[in-house]
């Protein structure tokens, strides 16, 4: 029999049984696209991850205060108190001819008012060289001024919707407002910078490292941010960081430099494994198809014990049965996996209606995954009711 | 060209044997046109079974043109059921699904006879057969004489050397039934072998030969 009359004869009987038909589709159908939607979300999450830290800005080191063991993790909890890390380790770090810029880094939180509207808003102190490691943007004004790092002064700029709901439509650029017991003139606003690692960049407002201190009364620096002049540079520049804090820290090995391309990596293991893990979980749908295939077909078996006494006694040999009914059931879960790409990739386009920012791509490896193990389960399952087909006595069939 | 030697085949219901064949020596000739007679249960589709090859003897020998068909295994006796077996049933096995043509084409698509060739020779038998003006229709949509006449060109279409016909007849009402009659005359007079169970004596008379069964056993 020829490989398009078995594709054939097979399209009839598909359509000859079209209830059946359509609940074994519909099923490998669900199954399919919950494949594709589900890793699509891991594989989502992951590029929406990456995307984040690049954002960071490239060759970026991460100094922090505390000695983690574990490169690329959180810094420690619990342990000795850790040394803090001052401006003066900064200034020092500065001197090093791969560090291009350097940015000390204090957070807090603090009400922020203008006239009689008032919020509680992220505090970042900084440096100008801030807005080139972190690769902000302004819409409008400037940025804070290159000062000496113990250099206080009485500017600030402000996050994109901070001043959008102090000021509304007034002029922004030039009003004071009050930080605490502080006050700072506005000299620019931040553009719409949206999320970026956990904090809104809509909502803050960057001084002076220096005005920082000052205003939560705290020399310790909560981060310091370098970008390294090369990539290649990134692991001298890294054992030049530790070695001279631990000199200035009494010979304590007591930071931790961690690199945006190993904090990238870490998350990128965790998050390949999160859409491994969904997909997983999806193929378990691909799974229960396979299984409904099986019943069905073995009903069909039984319904159809005359149609098969027949094709014997019209000189079929028991392979072709065999073929047939397994052909049968290949089809239904190839065709039930197109339609459930379809479906996967018409829901990925919805939710990307919903959520722009959010890539749903499904992973290449997950599509091809999904088809196969579709095939495979119709094949699997579909064999035992295509054996029992091929094995039934053909005068009983034909009674029957 | 059909041969059966010391022919048997017993069927377990329950405890009980029931002999379906007992020891049944047989020969027919090529051409020959032999009807099959018997009461219920005597036999008769058990003959014509082992002689179309979808059931095997439990002992003796079954020759078939010259080939041992026991000793055969199981897709080269499929092969053989189709290249020189037509088979007619009492209630026609026309898949509903399929048009008649397609239903007559079963056998060629089945032996994978390519597209063009299998037209040709449908085209041939529904035009011998009287069928040209319904052979885009599906079975529901023929009459009972229609049916089996679809189903005895499905049966042909192979130019298979032997018709087994398990009353054909046997749904159909007098004038269809006559209808048929001829044309599985007609087809013997051309040269193909045709062995016919029936119920009705005067049918039964027409055939050149009758083979009488009871019990299984062929009565001399
Ligand atoms: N598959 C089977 N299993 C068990 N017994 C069977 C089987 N096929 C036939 N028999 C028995 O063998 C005997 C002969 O059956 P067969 O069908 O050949 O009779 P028949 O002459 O064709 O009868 P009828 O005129 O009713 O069609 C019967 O007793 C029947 O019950
Ligand atoms: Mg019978």
């Amino acid at each position: 029999m020829k490989i398009t009359d078995i594709i054939h004869f097979v399209m009839q009987a598909l359509s000859g049984y079209r209830t059946r038909t359509f609940l074994l589709l519909l099923a490998m159908a669900i199954g399919v696209a919950s494949v594709v939607l589900l890793t699509s979300l891991g594989e989502g999450a992951r590029l929406y991850v990456t995307q984040q830290f690049s954002s960071l800005g490239t060759n970026l080191l991460i100094v922090l205060p505390g000695k983690n063991e574990t490169t690329g993790g959180a810094p420690p909890m619990m342990g000795a108190v850790p040394r803090d890390i001052t401006l003066d380790d900064a200034r020092a770090l500065q001197r090093n001819s791969y560090v291009r810029r350097l940015a000390p880094l204090i957070v807090g939180s603090a009400p922020v008012s203008w006239q009689s509207y008032e919020r509680e808003v992220t505090i970042l102190g900084s440096t100008a060289d801030l807005y080139g490691v972190r690769q902000l943007s302004l819409s409008q004004g400037q940025f804070l001024p290159p000062l000496e790092m113990d250099r206080a002064a009485p500017v600030c700029v402000l996050g994109y919707t901070l001043a959008d709901e102090l000021f509304r439509s007034h002029r922004v650029l030039g009003e004071w407002v009050r930080v605490n017991q502080y006050r700072c003139r506005v000299i620019g606003v931040l553009g719409d910078e949206g999320m970026s690692l956990g904090t809104d960049m809509g909502d803050v407002l960057i001084m002076p490292v220096a005005s920082a201190q000052a205003l939560f009364n705290a020399q310790s620096l909560f981060r310091i941010l370098i970008e390294v002049t090369q990539a290649e540079a990134m692991e001298r520049t890294q054992k030049f960081v530790i070695a001279t804090l631990r000199e200035r820290h009494d010979g304590e090995e007591d930071v931790t430099v961690i690199s945006q391309d190993a904090l990238l990596a870490t998350f990128d293991r965790i998050l390949g494994a999160l859409t491994y893990t969904l997909g997983g979980i999806a193929a378990i749908s691909l799974l229960v198809a396979g299984i409904m295939i099986m019943n069905v077909m073995l009903v069909a078996v039984a319904q159809r014990t005359s149609e098969i006494g027949l094709l014997k006694a019209l000189g079929a040999a028991r392979h072709q049965i065999l073929m047939l009914f397994l052909a049968e059931s290949a089809l239904l879960s190839l065709l039930g996996a197109m339609i459930g790409l379809a479906l996967g990739f018409l829901g990925n386009w919805v939710l990307q209606q919903y959520f722009p920012d959010f890539p749903f791509t499904a992973p290449v490896w997950a599509l091809w995954a999904a088809i196969i193990m579709a095939l495979m389960s119709g094949l699997i399952f579909g064999l035992m009711p295509a054996k029992r087909a091929a094995n039934l006595n053909p005068v009983v069939a034909l009674n029957g | 060209m059909i041969e059966l030697k010391n022919a048997s085949r017993t069927f377990h219901v329950g405890d009980a044997l029931v002999h379906g064949l007992d020891d049944v020596t047989l020969h027919i000739a090529a051409g020959e046109y032999i009807s099959i007679m018997g009461p219920s249960g005597s036999g008769k589709s058990t003959l014509l079974n082992i002689i179309g090859i979808l059931d095997a003897l439990d002992s003796g020998e079954y020759i078939l043109d010259g080939k041992h068909v026991n000793s055969l295994n199981e897709s080269h006796q499929a092969q053989l059921r189709r290249d020189k077996i037509g088979f007619v049933f009492q209630s026609f096995h026309l898949l509903p699904r399929l048009t008649a043509a397609e239903n007559i084409a079963l056998p060629l698509t089945l032996a994978g006879v390519d597209k063009k060739d299998r037209e040709q020779r449908v085209a041939e038998v529904v035009a011998a057969l009287d069928l040209t003006d319904r052979a885009h229709h599906r079975p529901d949509q023929l009459s009972g004489g229609q049916r089996q006449r679809v189903a005895i060109a499905r049966a042909v279409v192979t130019r298979p050397r032997v018709l087994l016909a398990d009353e054909p007849t046997g749904n159909l009402d007098f004038a269809s039934g006559m209808e048929v009659m001829k044309v599985l005359e007609d087809l013997n007079k051309q040269g193909i072998t045709l062995l016919m169970v029936t119920h009705d004596a005067n049918l039964g008379a027409r055939a050149q030969r009758t083979i009488r069964m009871l019990d299984g056993k062929v009565l001399a």
